[in-house]
């Protein structure tokens, strides 16, 4: 069992959790995940780890609550556990290394899951930009984190509430079109951001990174369901990833297989906000 | 004419009971029902107590077999149980998966001329027994003070645990999954072998002493250096299974509705997905499934896509019934559950529409060419002969590969050209001072039984290499 120590809620559907793990802090890098299973009927998730405190042996996670497994990690309270923490999964980000100028871009609860990279990048002596994206202000999460390590912040709304009115490849495409050199972009997001963050750079051949969310159910190279094609290769998030060259990366096909379990999520969904009197 | 002497006709083994196979392919209950006592006498009585038996030598963990059935004999079930037990940690799940036909059965010297003696069921009833009676703990062996790691829970860590916690050591199983059991928890289906006796087995052995770490990755939480420099163990066994599925790279196979038998049987066994949506793990299941391949792992698929609704499962073969490495007791009842079977048949795309699900699979038939290295016929195709088979749900049971979590993070390790660890046979012994290895990692995909084996080898090679040590 893995202890609650501290919980916040980010934005309504974004829910932030410090986990006891100290097996997993002891060698978690950035980029690595961990899987999540909340109790003895849940299923396992991947989440990647968006803090590590190596000390305290803590480990934070940050996850919107999207369906049935979510939001039932998102009920639980400090000092409730969850059932298992695996990790750290996946190889690291590499992020500890000079490029020059990097960008990292987060949308939506993406942002918490590039901190910890972003985090690196500056500190091996890379200049930062960092663009962190979503649909409206009240979604915007990990400001004053970011803003704290970047060079350079962008921030942008879909509708213009905050920051720059548009999507990240909207700044992105400026800094680029402005003759900005950039060395390397890293981007965590939705599939669709990803796959139009590396059609923006692709022109101009900048090296893109894409840290991919698929499904997964053991997450050590077992099951294969995390499976995408990449440079015409199958590969396995999992053990190969989670991080792609984003220009490689078969986009269309990930999101079908993103999308496998639809009904069964609705189904799943539909019978805990019947017993939890819809969500929260 | 010479006399000839009257000779009684061949016995047949005394039948087990199983579910009717219309009943049975609509649930997720044992299919085979064990003996009852009466059945497990009348079996017994045959036995001929054998001066210098054969079976043993068949039995990878030498279960003194003719004195588990005497014991039976004499109606001492429990003393039959701890009999086996002496050598078999795991006998109710052995009862159930070994291949005996090819093992025990297959060299017991009443089987010459009549079906050998049932050994399997009969260990399956005393293990049966012996856990429905509150079967007692073996006398505790004082602890030496050396510890030992295992990697994974499977059926060779599981073995190799038992046997050095008998030793007197102080044991430690590292699994990556939350339940124990690797392959007999994530593979083998409930109507096969109830995952509560997996559980009871290893409930069994944390009893003798033995402790497991779940969510314990090796090569990623811990390595196997970390595991012998830092923690300080004095040997380490990795038994991690070759658990890495593989595909048939053609076009297609990253449909939504294509799976790997070790996803669709992970998300239905350990994840308990037929249970959904009481449990939160989903799968999907088509209305015409095709299964590939010809092993264990295929009829397993095949007869739980039927149980989970699938209207008609084809198994879908390169070579022939002949050449079906599958278990002949496992073909049977997949064919009496109603699979089909399409033999001499092989995928070469799957179909699919524009939302990414499979629409049908092209195939070419084959036929049976010259021996390979195997062995076998070699399957070759059938010019001008593709056709495409209706069905919306795929899953490659072709095999699996070694999974490379634990050999890419240990420098050192010796390796052959697939990835699989290089160790000795009768001793486990790796490329590195105090590391053994054994099982499907070492040998590629094999047996539960096989696993065992060398388990238990290990056991004994890591014992006489710490005993060396100390002397």
């Amino acid at each position: 069992m893995y202890e609650i120590k501290a919980k916040r809620v980010l934005n309504p559907s974004t829910k932030m959790l410090v986990l006891t793990a100290p097996d997993v802090t002891r060698v978690c890098r950035p980029g690595q995940f961990v899987m999540v299973r909340a109790n003895e009927t849940g299923e396992r998730i991947p989440l990647t780890i968006a803090d590590c405190d190596r000390k305290k042996g803590e480990i934070t996670i940050v996850f919107q609550e999207v369906g049935k497994s979510t939001k039932l990690l998102g009920s639980l309270e400090v000092g409730q556990s969850v059932q298992d923490v695996v990790g750290p999964l996946g190889k690291p980000t590499e992020a500890e290394k000079k490029y020059g100028t990097v960008v990292v871009i987060g949308g939506g609860c993406g942002t918490a899951i590039c901190y910890p990279v972003a985090k690196a990048f500056k500190e091996a002596g890379n200049y930062l930009i960092t663009i962190n994206g979503a649909r409206t202000a009240d979604l915007l999460i990990f400001r004053k984190e970011m803003e704290a390590i970047s060079d350079e912040m962008y921030e942008t709304t879909d509708d213009g509430t905050c920051g720059v009115h548009g999507f990240v490849t909207t700044v992105l495409g400026d800094l680029i079109q402005k003759g900005k050199k950039i060395d390397l972009v890293f981007a965590v997001g939705p599939v669709p951001m990803m796959k139009f963050v590396s059609k923006t750079t692709e022109p101009k051949k900048i090296p893109t990174v894409v840290s991919l969310n698929s499904l997964m159910v053991d997450a050590t190279g077992m099951c294969g369901a995390c499976r995408v094609t990449v440079g015409g290769q199958m590969r396995f998030t999992c053990v190969d990833g989670p991080d792609f060259d984003g220009h490689q990366v078969d986009y269309n096909e990930l999101m079908g297989r993103l999308n496998a379990y639809r009904d069964q999520e609705v189904i799943s969904d539909t019978r805990w906000s019947k017993e939890h009197g819809g969500s929260k | 004419m010479s006399e000839k002497k009257q000779r009684k006709p061949p016995t047949k083994k005394v039948p087990m009971r199983e579910q009717e196979p219309v009943k049975r392919r609509k649930n997720f209950n044992e299919v085979a029902l064990g003996y009852s006592e009466k059945e497990a006498l009348a079996e017994a009585e045959k036995c001929m107590q054998c001066r210098n038996p054969k079976c043993v030598s068949g039995c990878p963990v030498e279960v003194p077999i003719r004195e588990f059935i005497e014991l039976i004999r004499e109606r001492d079930y429990m003393a039959a149980a701890a009999k086996i037990k002496e050598t078999n940690s795991l006998p109710a799940i052995c009862g159930r998966v070994c291949p005996q036909e090819t093992q025990c059965e297959h060299t017991c010297i009443y089987g010459t001329r009549n079906e050998p003696i049932a050994i399997g069921r009969l260990e399956r009833f005393v293990a049966d027994y012996a856990r429905e009676h509150e079967e007692p703990l073996p006398p505790v062996t004082p602890k030496n003070g050396k510890r030992v790691a295992i990697v994974g829970s499977g059926p060779a860590g599981l073995t190799c645990a038992g046997d050095l916690v008998k030793m007197g050591y102080d044991v430690t199983i590292l699994e990556a999954f939350h339940k124990p059991g690797g392959v007999l928890m994530y593979g083998i289906p409930e109507f096969r072998l109830p995952k509560a006796i997996v559980e009871a087995e290893v409930e069994f052995l944390r009893k003798m002493g033995v402790t497991i770490s779940y969510d314990y990755v090796i090569g990623k939480t811990r390595t196997i250096h970390q595991l012998m420099k830092e923690d300080r163990y004095d040997a380490v066994f990795i038994g991690t299974g070759a658990g890495a599925p593989v595909f048939m790279k053609i076009p297609g196979e990253n449909l939504v509705t294509v799976f790997s038998a070790n996803e669709f049987l992970t998300r239905v066994n350990l994840m308990k997905a037929y249970k959904f949506p009481e449990y939160d793990t989903p799968v999907r299941i088509g209305d015409r499934v095709a299964v590939v391949g010809g092993g264990n792992v295929a009829m397993d698929a095949a007869r739980t896509a039927l149980r989970l609704g699938a209207s008609e499962v084809h198994i879908v073969y390169r070579r022939s019934k002949d050449e079906m490495p599958a278990r002949h007791e496992e073909l049977v009842h997949a064919e009496e559950e109603g699979i089909r079977f399409d033999y001499l048949v092989n995928p070469v795309e799957v179909l699919g529409d524009d939302k990414g699900k499979a629409v049908g699979m092209a195939c070419i038939r084959m036929e049976l060419g010259e021996p390979d290295e195997s062995g076998r016929k070699r399957p070759v195709p059938v010019p001008d002969s593709r056709f495409v088979m209706d069905v919306d749900m795929v899953v490659m049971a072709i095999g699996t590969a070694s999974n490379p979590i634990v050999p890419t993070s240990t420098p050192g390790l010796e390796l052959t050209k697939w990835g699989y660890i290089v160790a000795d046979e009768q001793t486990g012994i790796t490329s590195i001072p105090g590391v053994f290895a054994g099982g499907d990692i070492v040998t590629g995909s094999a047996t539960v039984i096989s696993a065992m084996g060398a388990g238990k080898r290990a056991a004994r090679g890591i014992h006489e290499y710490l005993s060396a040590k100390a002397a």
